[in-house]
């Protein structure tokens, strides 16, 4: 049953996405793999698509495969299951439990979900760059890639030494597109 | 202009007009319901900031929600959570229906080609921002690597464990050892 898989999913991934979007992309990846909503290629472009598009990422996400899998409805369920979590637990803590993130257990908890949580996220960047690299059903290294790779990161880090806030993730998707459009439209 | 028709457009400007997800968003709110209307004031904003990286979910909507019970109670936080969501899911539907036919032509894959590398860049870039951030404890950075082990060992062998366990893990270790400080801690005092 599509719509009760998207609203299970979604609501695993509004109760433990720590510490803002990027943190939600492994949780996301995780539930639209193991049902095989979307592959990572798929799930790269959405990501790019919702960094470009207004509102919280986590939400673009979450409708965009609500959609894709279950129509209007299934977009309606996944957004709101995404959100729900998120939503309760902030009025729990104003109604009920104004001390309860002062709590020393809640703290330990935290010390040791935050530094996971970065340790998931880098895993899945650094895996997707890999990824990115290797062309499967060829079993071989994609060396354009991985030169537009270097490249990008050289600008994209690079550019804070020069300009003090840097390229704007939106300015990195769109110069990748155009030098995607540029190497892979002239070979 | 009731507040609870205010809290739900105000909220849908915030999630009309903000790019690059929560952090973006922050200042936003910020401007808006501290210096413009007064809603909150600036202790209240860095108190939900830390509630907001403290608690799960879009970062966006826990600001949305505890303003709107703030000034409208259980109507305001419905309304202004939804107002802050509805943009961004107007947008991505109408997205999600041509997408794929989209992707059919040529010269926008190869525009995709490029753009899902940026994609890795930028995941990357996020982790690297979070650790300059943390506080760098030996018992953080052991959970960090190991984690860091644990999830590229589970994409490289595609192992079906999901990241949650890892970080449920990951959440009852840290709890062991403040339990087995706190137990030391008790001893020395005794």
């Amino acid at each position: 049953m599509i719509y009760l898989d998207l609203l299970i999913g979604f609501l695993e991934v509004g109760l433990f996405s720590f510490g803002g979007a990027y943190a939600a992309i492994p949780l996301i990846r995780d539930v639209v793999l193991a049902h095989g909503w979307l592959d990572d290629e798929m799930l790269s472009y959405m990501i790019a698509v919702s960094e470009s598009t207004p509102g919280p990422i986590m939400v673009n996400l979450a409708t965009y495969v609500g959609s894709n899998k279950g129509g209007f409805l299934g977009a309606v369920i996944a957004t709101t299951a995404v959100m729900l979590p998120a939503f309760l637990i902030i009025l729990f803590i104003m109604i009920l439990a104004k001390s309860l993130l002062k709590n020393p257990y809640v703290q330990a908890t935290l010390r040791g979900l935050k530094p996971c949580v970065i340790g998931v996220i880098l895993a899945t960047g650094i895996y997707m760059i890999l990824g990115n690299c290797y062309v499967k059903a060829e079993s071989r290294v994609d060396i354009t890639a991985i030169l537009i790779t270097c490249g990008l990161a050289v600008i994209y880090f690079g550019s804070r030494k020069v300009v003090k806030k840097g390229l704007s993730p939106i300015g990195l998707i769109c110069l990748a597109a155009i030098v995607g459009v540029a190497v892979y439209g002239i070979r | 202009m009731p507040i609870l028709m205010e809290l739900f457009l105000t909220f849908a400007k915030i999630g009309l007009f903000t790019f690059g997800g929560g952090y973006a968003m922050l200042s936003i709110i910020e401007n808006i319901c501290v210096e413009q209307k007064n809603w909150i004031t600036h202790d209240e904003m860095m108190n939900i900031t830390v509630i907001a990286e403290s608690t799960p979910g879009p970062i966006a909507i826990n600001c949305a929600t505890y303003v709107g019970y703030k000034k409208g109670k259980l109507p305001g936080a419905i309304l202004a959570t939804l107002g802050v969501a509805l943009p961004s899911f107007v947008i991505i539907f109408a997205i999600s229906m041509f997408l794929e036919g989209f992707l059919e032509i040529t010269w926008i894959a190869h525009a995709f080609q490029g753009i899902k590398i940026a994609v890795g860049i930028l995941i990357l870039d996020a982790a690297i921002k979070m650790i300059k951030k943390m506080k760098k404890k030996p018992l953080q950075i052991g959970i960090l690597l190991a984690s860091f082990a644990v999830i590229m060992l589970i994409n490289v062998l595609k192992l079906h464990v999901s990241s949650i366990l890892v970080m449920l893990t990951a959440a009852l270790v840290s709890v062991a050892f403040f339990l087995a400080e706190k137990g030391r801690r008790k001893e020395g005092q005794a």
